[in-house]
């Protein structure tokens, strides 16, 4: 049985989708904050279990879906979803 | 890093799946790795190139030796074979040998395939074995605590090189290239995509084919060379990498603080070794 | 040369011939290896009969390669053998442990020559025996065979190939220079009986890839055949994942040694020559047991009732067999080429219940009659 599947992410819609944070998987890095060409994501505030500063969607609007964070992600914590092509819609 | 305040609420869903999941043992997730370890993009990248070409799992085995990379065959829900140190090319060819069919590929780090197995790789591309070889290279021995490797710039700070490392290293490119691969690229974490083009070409290959990574190790390499987080090493990367296909493999050495090549620099046809001893078995009346 | 897979009849071969027929003939169809005397015979034989017979020979960069790339080929589904020597089998040493701990069957053959190191390239001697049992690090079980002729080599390789796919467990063919050389009748039946892999009896969703059957041993799922197992060094559970608690080691660790150790009946051979009213057992194995032949003849001429105790199965020790031959006798002499290996297993195994003499030369040639002679002359001496 997959463990992921047991786990809750949070989801965020944007214009053209969805971005997908699953916060346990997340170590902090900051690549996907740092490299998202629009900035749509900053450093939450709190903490997950690890103790690690999971990304959150600050500017949803600015996300034009290119998918960076899901391909520089090395945790497998963050993944974007095109509307209309996912489990959500 | 600044904070900032989310201004769209998120919702909770369960029961979610990332694109990649039906290729991970999802149950030993998270991963191993550190913080802005560059191993989980490496593989990422390589599981998307999976996606892309849609072969069958069960023609696929990846084979890893020891080390922080050595670990990658742990997390695929494929046949993985996690052998020892130095040791997963001749595995692989073992492997590739007995089922001509699989696509056999080697998922390694810097020390184990060019230090202890340095031996391994350049006979397996002389011989131009049907195998596809990925290398981590973070320039240094990650898991046992940051040693000098043979990929370590001049210069470096390791635990094993306490005053600057005065040897020099292997670049990784010239020696595949003239040990005979057929197929040779190189790219970083950072270039997520090219690198997922990079492995659908180099699998797509056939025979001795050559991807290597550069990759963060921040826990280790970067910290005591003072690079700063990891973020800052993929930002040194963004600066000082030049893209330019077919290069000349000898211009390809990474130097410290200098602008250093990434791209594909080898791209050939030679016949395999399975092909030529096939060839010679039907001469014989055999095969 | 025949493309015949099988050479059914009568032949005049040497020890390393026998060997390169008898893994062919047990269904062996990957060989790799490294050049070393005085192994080559058996490369450069199936170098030969291999791609006629639709198999792979491949000669690999050195014998670290060799070995790892017969394990992967055993995990490709194939049946495996290398083959070496002394230097040879120090290098195998680690993928040893690597075939012992991922339960891989394959079959390994060291024809011993003069060591240490380089020692004597082209002369006998069995100082290898203990490094066959311990060679690697850490605790385990592995089962060695000892031919004394060319048709046993035959036969010897045969049985290794059966025990390494029943026990999933590397099976050592720890022969010598001289029964590699010498040349004589070997006579190869009609048919073999080639050995079948215990492969999973549930789908691949139920499938626990290290979960052992009764007998301790797991079925074994290749690679492409749709069960996707993980297969690690590193100690691990019945699922092949990773798990560094000691209980797990132990458990593992445990099992590994237990699986063989618990059914002796099924590796231990051993052979005897008029033992029935023999007063001393010389105890031997390969090319020295032969030799003690002659020595015995002259201890029986001299009125000493003497005689062989040969070890075919040299791991695990056939202790119980030698407990009871300490019964039988009023003493046994060791005859083996090196100072001392196999003869400390022999008095571990009398428990002091009669002295125990050695007849040790470090290699370079075989012994003599006379020097067997004298050993036992020796011990009768002792026992009187």
């Amino acid at each position: 049985m997959s463990e992921l599947q047991e786990r809750a992410a949070k989801l965020w819609k944007v214009p053209k989708g969805y971005i997908y944070v699953l916060e346990e998987f997340c170590k902090g890095c900051g690549f996907c904050v740092e490299f998202c060409p629009k900035k749509v994501l900053a450093q939450a505030s709190h903490f997950n279990d690890k103790g690690y500063h999971p990304p959150e969607v600050v500017d949803p609007e600015a996300c034009v879906l290119c998918g960076f964070c899901e391909r520089i992600c090395p945790d497998f914590a963050i993944w974007v979803e095109e509307e209309g092509k996912g489990d959500v819609s | 890093m600044p904070v900032k305040v989310a201004r769209a609420e998120p919702e909770f869903v369960p029961g979610v799946r990332h694109p990649l999941e039906r290729w991970l043992r999802t149950d030993r997730l998270p991963h191993i790795w550190c913080s802005g370890c560059g191993l989980g993009t490496a593989l990422s990248a390589f599981l998307y190139a999976l996606d892309e070409l849609g072969w069958d799992p069960d023609s696929i085995a990846v084979v890893s030796g020891i080390g922080c990379t050595g670990r990658v065959a742990g997390y695929l829900k494929l046949d993985t074979y996690h052998t020892t140190h130095g040791r997963p090319i001749p595995f692989a060819t073992g492997l590739k040998l007995a089922k001509p069919d699989l696509h056999v590929i080697v998922f390694s780090g810097d020390g184990d395939l060019f230090a202890i197995g340095g031996n391994h790789f350049i006979h397996a591309a002389r011989r131009n074995m049907d195998i596809t070889v990925i290398c981590v290279n973070n320039l240094n021995y990650g898991m046992t605590g940051g040693q000098l490797g043979p990929t370590t710039p001049v210069g470096a700070l390791t635990t094993t090189s306490p005053f600057g490392n005065f040897e020099h290293p292997f670049n990784l490119v010239h020696l595949a290239a003239s040990a005979g691969a057929t197929y040779v690229a190189r790219w970083t974490t950072l270039d997520g995509r090219r690198l997922q083009k990079a492995f659908v070409e180099a699998l797509s290959h056939k025979g001795f084919t050559f991807v290597e990574i550069l990759s963060p190790c921040p826990t280790n390499y970067g910290r005591r060379n003072r690079m700063g987080e990891a973020l800052d090493e993929l930002k040194y990367y963004r600066e000082h990498m030049v893209i330019r296909h077919g290069a000349d493999p000898k211009d390809a050495d990474i130097l410290p603080g200098k602008p250093f090549l990434v791209g594909k620099f080898v791209d050939l046809e030679k016949p395999t070794y399975l092909e030529l001893y096939q060839t010679k078995a039907r001469e014989i009346g055999g095969g | 040369m025949s493309a015949r897979t099988v050479l059914s009849g009568v032949h005049f071969m040497n020890g390393d011939e026998a060997i390169a027929e008898g893994a062919i003939a047990a269904g062996c169809r990957f060989f790799a290896a490294y050049p070393i005397t005085p192994q080559s015979e058996i490369a450069e034989r199936l170098a030969r009969r291999l791609p006629q017979i639709g198999g792979m020979f491949i000669q690999m960069e050195d014998e670290i390669a060799a070995i790892a790339a017969v394990l992967g080929a055993s995990w490709g589904g194939m049946k495996a053998m290398t083959a070496t020597s002394g230097p040879g089998f120090s290098l195998m040493m680690e993928n040893l442990g690597l075939a012992v701990m991922t339960e891989t069957p394959c079959v390994i053959v060291n024809v011993q020559r003069g060591a240490p190191s380089t020692g004597l390239p082209t002369l006998v001697a069995q100082g290898d025996m203990m490094q066959a049992r311990w060679g690697s690090h850490g605790h385990y079980e592995i089962i060695a065979l000892c031919p004394a002729s060319s048709q046993e080599a035959f036969d010897l390789t045969v049985r290794a190939f059966a025990l390494s796919e029943r026990f999933r467990v590397p099976v050592l063919l720890m022969t010598d220079e001289v029964v590699g050389h010498m040349y004589e009748r070997v006579e190869i039946p009609p048919e073999v009986p080639v050995a079948s892999r215990r492969g999973p009896k549930v789908p691949p969703e139920e499938f626990l890839p290290f979960a052992p059957d009764p007998d301790l041993v797991p079925p074994m799922a290749c690679a492409g055949e749709g069960y996707r197992v993980h297969v690690t060094g590193l100690t691990h559970d019945e699922r092949g994942y990773p798990d560094m608690s000691p209980e797990a080691h132990d458990r593992l660790v445990r099992r590994l040694v237990d699986k063989i150790r618990l059914f002796p009946q099924e590796y231990t051979f051993y052979e005897e020559v008029g033992l029935a009213d023999a007063e001393i057992a010389v105890v031997s194995y390969g090319i020295s047991a032969r030799v003690s032949l002659g020595g015995i003849e002259l201890a029986r001429k001299a009125g000493i009732k003497a005689g062989l105790f040969r070890l075919i199965t040299a791991w695990p020790f056939p202790d119980e067999a030698l407990f009871q031959l300490a019964r039988r006798v009023k003493g046994i002499v060791v005859v083996e080429l090196n100072l001392g290996q196999m003869s400390r297993e022999v008095e571990r195994a009398v428990r002091g219940r009669v002295p125990v003499h050695g007849v040790f030369h470090a290699g370079g040639r075989i012994h003599t009659p006379e020097e067997v002679f004298q050993g036992i002359e020796e011990v009768y001496r002792q026992c009187r």
